[in-house]
């Protein structure tokens, strides 16, 4: 340390008696954490039956991109979904027949976000233009047309989500930031610093008050934000690599998490901690993005290796194995009333479960 | 043989826009940029690597690993390799996993990675019969920071056409890559093909056996880097972490300044940042927290609770669209008439479910007209309503939910404890869209414990339950996922 800078600062408050402090306080607090963890889940979970055998097979196959599928989201009517792909287009599908409804070519390729809003009127995308754009949908005209840039990041837009209605956008970006828009004047209504490296995914919480949001980054950590105060609630640790994907249990007192380091993970806010981890010894790929059934039994997850994992929440093991994707999944998404599971992959389909 | 200067290797090599030419010939490959980035050693595909490469380790064991021998084939004989079955056999034995399925495709994604693959195809996966293989040898293998450049390839190419024809011919797509290269590497291709023509020497000097089992290698290894059109290019990078490790230099950079003498303001700023996690750190000791066995429990109702929604454990009132391709369900569910008994006892779950469903809203706020006391939910819709208004309405809207359930001559007013009518009064000062949390956060805990509680007692709430009950038919709960009495927990 130069001689000028330790001059100014105090001698209790170096960076190291910082560090040390907080490395204290860390193992104290993992201690305390432990004293909670006084059993499984599986262990708990045992009075439960066994889930055997799922019938879940491939029902539609999206076919229309021309490049890796990078995102997907389910309209609130339960059959269209809008994706995103590589080469910079936008498609709108009625999933049940199959039909493209749209397609919208990007000004930019690699479109890594997309997301519908909730009136089912609008969608909303971005990617490396470092942008968060809106479409307007209408089957008039050209919808690149009405298109609306909101916000800008200074670096690539990895996912967005419409909280509460179609006037806000929330956007999480490899700048580490999340971002929450004003659609019509697109001012920053609120930025959320903390993460050390690229947001990749971000969650709303169900819950009825809706005022927080969860963030899972490459910094290996999952964050809980307030939307109205910009903090950081809570955070989760735990992860070896690059925290891909979160959600949050439908019943809004958990989240799951998919990362690089091959496992799922189950987080919960009021044990304040990690108390599941779903990963099997064969298992060496990464997950992309995680998902649950409407009861939080099952959770979906899409890995590197091309296939969807279905994993017993409660009981902790694996149900089975979704094949058919000939390449990464790299988004996935149970629709919004449950009735089926989307997936999309670098094999440049969308394939719709049930 | 393909020569890897160790620098060369290791140093970070920008992605060459002439790589398109050839990338291009591959379906995957149409940016040819993000794939050909430096793979520094925590990439997401470094780690995937670290692993596969354990289980190669053990699969080449001399005792317990994979039977590799020579075969003898007419008058000559094919050195190293292994049947697809025997590897499958010693994958379900040896490795945690379930069934032949699963096997096959591991086995494939290690062939697509090029950790093992079959002696004479350019497609790299693994098929369960007698077809040999070989493993490929660590020097190829895509951890060692491998990012041929198209010259390499070319050299490659080249080289392959000065072989015995009928043992390496090239490939169609092959000869086309060939062909485009040698174009783009016009002036540079006398160089190229001395190169070529050094190596080919060198070869031509091993032993035969040896070099069928390098020949194949090497091949192997292109097939990687420079796959056949339609196969999967596995050394592709995410593109959000190709962009990443772009930027991690700039990063450390900035930790170190941090960490070292450094700026005066970057130093202040990192003092700041420890002192922040200290203070979250502090204030995660004062939170209470739950029992992991409490938590457990509330899963397992919540599951229980919701078992007969969940659609991939049992069917809905009307068939699945996605299986039965009729959207009744949907059609149905728009429909207000003929609410099934499964619909209204959600209701019952929590006020959420209950306002969450239209229908089930409705009945409510009739409840509430019926006693008088509605305004408590118009103040919540309309703190909701605020929520979701553009930026540029919110001032109106703030004022008016004022005037309309708190101001002293509110036409609608809603009680509140003193509490939050003050925090709200001094959030007036500033409206904003958050301005009524408190107010409404109290109110909606008002609802719920009076109010709800009391519709689902009522006799409205009951007889619509019973008419639903009635109308339409109560299937039976048909589960259709096959459970099986608990038995011993698998961990």
């Amino acid at each position: 340390m130069s001689r000028d800078v330790s001059v100014k600062i105090s001698p209790v408050e170096t960076i190291e008696s910082l560090t040390k402090e907080a490395e204290h306080l860390k193992i104290k607090l993992e201690d305390e954490r432990q004293k909670l963890n006084d059993v499984t889940l599986a262990a708990v979970a045992d009075r439960l039956e066994i889930i055997n055998y799922m019938n879940v097979k491939p029902r539609r196959t999206l076919k229309g991109h021309q490049a890796k599928v990078l995102c997907s989201d389910w309209s609130p009517d339960k059959r269209h979904i809008v994706s995103s792909s590589q080469d910079g287009k936008m498609i709108i599908w009625d999933a049940f027949t199959t039909n493209k409804e749209h397609a919208v070519t990007m000004p930019t390729t690699w479109v890594m976000a997309c997301a519908y809003a909730p009136s089912g009127n609008l969608v909303a995308c971005g990617g490396l233009d470092n942008k968060v754009t809106v479409y307007p949908l209408s089957l008039d005209e050209d919808v690149t047309l009405k298109k609306k840039t909101v916000g800008t990041h200074t670096s690539y837009t990895s996912c967005c989500t419409f909280p509460n209605s179609d006037q806000q956008i929330l956007t999480g970006s490899g700048d580490s930031t999340c971002a929450l828009w004003d659609v019509e004047s697109g001012q920053l209504l609120q930025s959320f610093h903390g993460h050390a490296a690229d947001v990749m995914s971000i969650d709303l919480a169900p819950s009825e008050i809706g005022n927080t949001f969860v963030s899972g980054s490459c910094d290996k950590m999952v964050y809980l934000w307030d939307m109205r105060t910009g903090h950081c609630v809570q955070s989760f640790e735990g992860h070896e690599s690059d925290v891909n994907s979160v959600k949050f249990h439908p019943s809004g007192d958990a989240i799951a998490t998919g990362s690089d380091d091959a496992t799922c993970r189950l987080f919960d806010l009021r044990a304040d901690r990690e108390v599941a981890v779903y990963n099997k010894e064969s298992i060496i790929f990464g997950i992309n993005a995680v998902d649950f059934s409407v009861s939080g039994r099952l959770l979906f997850a899409g890995y590197n290796d091309y296939t969807v994992n279905v994993w017993d929440t409660l009981k902790c093991v694996r149900v089975c194995l979704l094949y058919g994707h000939e390449n990464r999944v790299s988004c996935l998404q149970v629709s919004p009333d449950g009735t089926a599971l989307s997936s999309g992959s670098w094999d440049c389909t969308l394939r719709v479960w049930a | 043989m393909v020569t890897m200067n160790s620098d060369k290797a290791q140093a970070k090599r920008k992605p060459e826009p002439s790589n398109e030419v050839c990338a291009g010939s591959s379906t995957d490959n149409t940016m040819g940029g993000p794939h050909q980035l430096l793979a520094s050693d925590d990439s997401p595909n470094h780690l995937l690597y670290k692993k596969m490469e354990k289980i190669v380790e053990k699969m080449q064991d001399e005792t317990i690993g994979v039977p590799v021998r020579t075969v003898k084939s007419f008058i000559s004989k094919i050195p190293s390799v292994f049947t697809g079955s025997d590897l499958i056999m010693w994958m379900l034995k040896n490795l945690d996993i379930e069934d032949q399925t699963e096997a096959l495709h591991m086995a494939h994604l290690m062939a697509a990675h090029g950790y093992i693959f079959p002696i004479d195809d350019h497609i790299l996966t693994l098929k369960n019969d007698n077809t040999f293989y070989r493993f490929q040898t660590p020097y190829f293998w895509p951890s060692n920071c491998w990012e041929p450049e198209n010259t390499d390839y070319a050299v490659y190419l080249c080289k392959r056409t000065m072989q015995n024809k009928t043992r390496l011919e090239l490939a169609d797509y092959e000869a086309e890559n060939l062909a485009r290269l040698q174009k783009m590497f016009s002036r540079k291709w006398e160089f190229i093909f001395m190169q070529a023509e050094a190596q080919s020497k060198v070869d031509k000097k091993r032993d035969k056996l040896e070099r069928k089992v390098l020949d194949s290698q090497e091949r192997a290894f292109w097939d990687v880097h420079r796959p056949m059109p339609g196969c999967v290019n596995t050394t592709e990078i995410d593109i959000k972490k190709a962009c990443r490790m772009n930027k991690t230099l700039r990063h450390n950079k900035n930790l170190q300044i941090g960490m070292s003498s450094g700026s005066d303001t970057t130093y202040k700023t990192s003092i700041e940042f420890y002192k922040e996690q200290i203070n979250n750190l502090k204030s995660r000791f004062e939170r209470t927290n739950t029992k992991v066995s409490k938590v457990a429990d509330v899963y397992i109702t919540y599951y229980e609770q919701y078992l007969e929604y969940d659609c991939f454990f049992v069917s809905p009132e009307y068939p699945n669209p996605w299986i039965s391709d009729s959207p009744e369900l949907w059609e149905q569910e728009k429909q207000a008439k003929d609410i099934s008994a499964r619909r209204v006892k959600r209701w019952a779950f929590s006020l959420k479910e209950l306002l969450q469903d239209p229908i089930g809203r409705d009945q409510f706020v009739k409840f509430l007209d019926k006693e008088f006391s509605g305004e408590n939910l118009k103040f919540w819709e309309a703190v909701q309503e605020l929520k979701a208004l553009p930026q540029s309405e919110v001032q109106n809207k703030v004022a008016e939910i004022w005037s309309e359930f708190l101001a002293q001559d509110a036409s609608c007013p809603i009680n509140v404890d003193s509490h939050s009518y003050e925090v709200t009064k001094k959030n007036m000062g500033n409206g904003d869209r958050w301005s009524f949390d408190t107010a409404a956060a109290h109110v909606y805990q008002l609802m719920k414990s009076d109010s709800y509680s009391r519709y689902l007692r009522s006799e409205m709430y009951k007889e619509y339950l019973n008419v639903s009950k009635k109308k339409t038919s109560v299937k039976g709960i048909r589960s259709i996922v096959s459970f099986s009495a608990r038995k011993e927990t698998i961990t």
